[in-house]
């Protein structure tokens, strides 16, 4: 396969050393070869040690404690949020909103949508998705036009794995109210045009709602070179803890929407007749947040920033290239999305002629290998490819060359088992 | 992790032949179970023969997609109800399901589950379980629809 590769991360050893799980010994004393971080990715020492650090020294509730400790808390998950408003680039820190993870920025934003206001989804407006959408940018967007009688309608895909974009002119029209898409497929590993869908969105007046769950992880991230009106992550892809994810939105977007979730913090007065509300960012999050997750996303965002997104996306497209090379060596493997590295992010979802996905995980597990089987929550782009699910390798900043190869040495070795030519 | 506990020969066997595959007719009931985190999908034909309260299972006709375990769970189970008494492959089904669910520990009886104990290893490993009850699940299904529909 030619040459060395070029692109890895310098000190690729060193970062490695970051992350205490992958010296993980499993079952049999095997290595640890983790290739499932589209799924969740692994978490540096940094990150364990801020938020322990936090539990063990500054830890109370947040906004409504009186006492030192209440303002260092308080002071560091606000601290958190200047730390993403800064990853993505965000015109204001009050625009950045800790939700639970990314389905439910996703749903807050369609719900809220769903009730009386300035960009209330009205019955006969339309709400246009794609079909490589994670289901949870999928069901959000058809329980809403369902409720509102309003028309769900999407992009398909053409047969190399890119949103077919042919009808554009037919599907973003003066009725569309929303257009909600992912930046990269997590299925297919797709990097879709972000900023040209948005220009042709915003011509209608449509609100543009990007899921960036697979983008943030491994590629620059910046809401106003995208012109997104609403971007969703979550935490626990980007090096983050588990229990928080991010929505952001336009300042003035997000003012016009109503509260999502009642509760305390999210108010400004509260009679027994009626209340008034707070303004963003608190406005959206009810009740106490999720404090040490943010501390933990501030400190992972932080590591992303100092290894540089940009250094990530080209290690993501060296491994890729290497590890598309690696299938193509596997008789019987196909590969679902696009083949050109520099068109795609590190998630590679295939198939083996002859095998189930369930076995190709299992086997591989057996020798230390994790990766991912099944539909990947994205059954419907499966259905378009004609199957029911596959087995998906996915890499990040960590991966190694040696780690593909051990899972070619593993696809192999399944073939064999299982006794596929 | 013993690959080789997990996917007994026979297993492999009925994977690469499942027996009593495709969908027939005569049935009463028809069922459509899948497991929602992988996607494994089962369509099952059941058909009863015998007087109502004394039935036995005439034909199970099925059209599986899924894993080896998955796929060959359901021709062990056609293979182990078909001619039986409904009471009697009732009783077959709460033995397979208590030896999934045993954790490895249950010691199945050959002379109930007779391929079905190939599955023993099956217990061990939690994320397969459900692959193994599918097709189960889907006979219990649609054995009970037919059976309250004659209720009715």
């Amino acid at each position: 396969m030619g040459g060395p590769l070029t692109g890895l991360l310098p000190g690729l050893e060193i970062i490695r050393k970051d992350f205490p799980i992958l010296e993980r010994r499993l079952s049999g004393d095997l290595p640890l070869v983790y290739l499932d971080s589209a799924n969740t990715s692994q978490k540096p020492q940094c990150v364990i040690d801020a938020m322990v650090d936090h539990l063990e020294r500054h830890n109370a509730n947040v906004a409504r404690a009186m006492h030192q400790l209440g303002a260092e808390s308080s002071a560091a998950f606000e601290d958190a949020r200047d730390k993403v408003a800064g990853f993505l680039n965000a015109p204001s820190r009050e625009e950045v909103i800790f939700t639970k993870n990314a389905s439910e920025a996703l749903n807050l934003v369609a719900n809220t949508m769903a009730w009386a206001g300035p960009l209330e989804v009205k019955a006969g407006d339309r709400v246009v998705i794609t079909e490589m959408e994670h289901h949870s940018n999928i069901v959000p967007w058809q329980l809403l036009t369902e409720r509102k009688g309003a028309e769900l309608r999407w992009f398909g895909l053409t047969d190399d794995g890119q949103l077919d974009l042919s009808n554009i002119d037919e599907l973003i029209t003066p009725r569309t109210k929303v257009v909600a898409v992912t930046w990269v497929s997590n299925m297919l590993g797709t990097i879709n045009p972000i900023a040209e869908i948005a220009r042709r969105a915003h011509e209608v007046g449509a609100v543009v709602v990007v899921d960036a769950s697979q983008a943030a992880p491994q590629l620059p991230v910046d809401v106003q070179a995208v012109d997104a009106d609403f971007l969703a992550f979550t935490g626990h892809k980007v090096t983050g803890p588990t229990g928080i994810g991010v929505l952001w939105g336009k300042g003035d977007l997000l003012r016009q929407l109503p509260p999502f979730l009642g509760g305390g913090e999210m108010i400004a007065t509260v009679s027994m007749e009626r209340s008034t509300y707070a303004d963003l960012p608190h406005r959206f999050e009810a009740g106490t947040p999720p404090i040490i997750e943010a501390v933990g996303l501030g400190a992972a965002v932080d590591y992303l920033i100092e290894i540089g997104l940009e250094n990530i996306h080209r290690h993501e497209q060296a491994i890729t290239g290497y590890l598309l090379d690696g299938l193509a060596t596997v008789g019987g493997v196909t590969v679902m999305g696009p083949t050109d590295p520099t068109q795609r992010g590190g998630a590679v979802s295939f198939e083996i002629a002859g095998v189930h996905p369930h076995d190709v995980a299992q086997t591989l597990d057996a020798r230390g290998i994790a990766v991912r089987a099944g539909h990947h929550c994205a059954k419907p782009a499966h259905k378009r490819y004609g199957v029911q699910s596959s087995t998906r390798a996915s890499s990040y900043l960590y991966t190694t060359p040696g780690e593909i190869d051990a899972l070619v040495e593993g696809l192999n070795y399944t073939k064999n088992y299982f006794k596929v030519a | 992790m013993d690959l080789d506990s997990l996917y007994q020969e026979i297993i492999l066997d009925h994977y690469r032949s499942p027996h009593h595959a495709g969908l027939r007719e005569p049935f009463e009931a028809e069922v459509h179970h899948v497991n929602p985190t992988c996607g494994d999908e089962v369509t099952l034909r059941i058909h009863l023969e015998g007087e109502p309260g004394s039935e036995t299972v005439g034909d199970v006709s099925y059209d599986a997609e899924g894993c080896s375990i998955s796929q060959a769970a359901a021709s062990v189970m056609a293979d182990l109800v078909i001619g039986q008494p409904v009471s009697k492959a009732m009783e077959t089904h709460q033995a397979f399901v208590e030896l999934m669910h045993g954790r490895g520990k249950v010691e199945p009886d050959e002379q109930v589950l007779e391929d079905g104990i190939a599955f023993a290893g099956v217990a061990k490993f939690p994320a397969r379980i459900k692959c193994a009850l599918l097709s189960w699940m889907a006979f219990k299904d649609a054995t009970a629809q037919v059976v309250s529909k004659e209720d009715s």
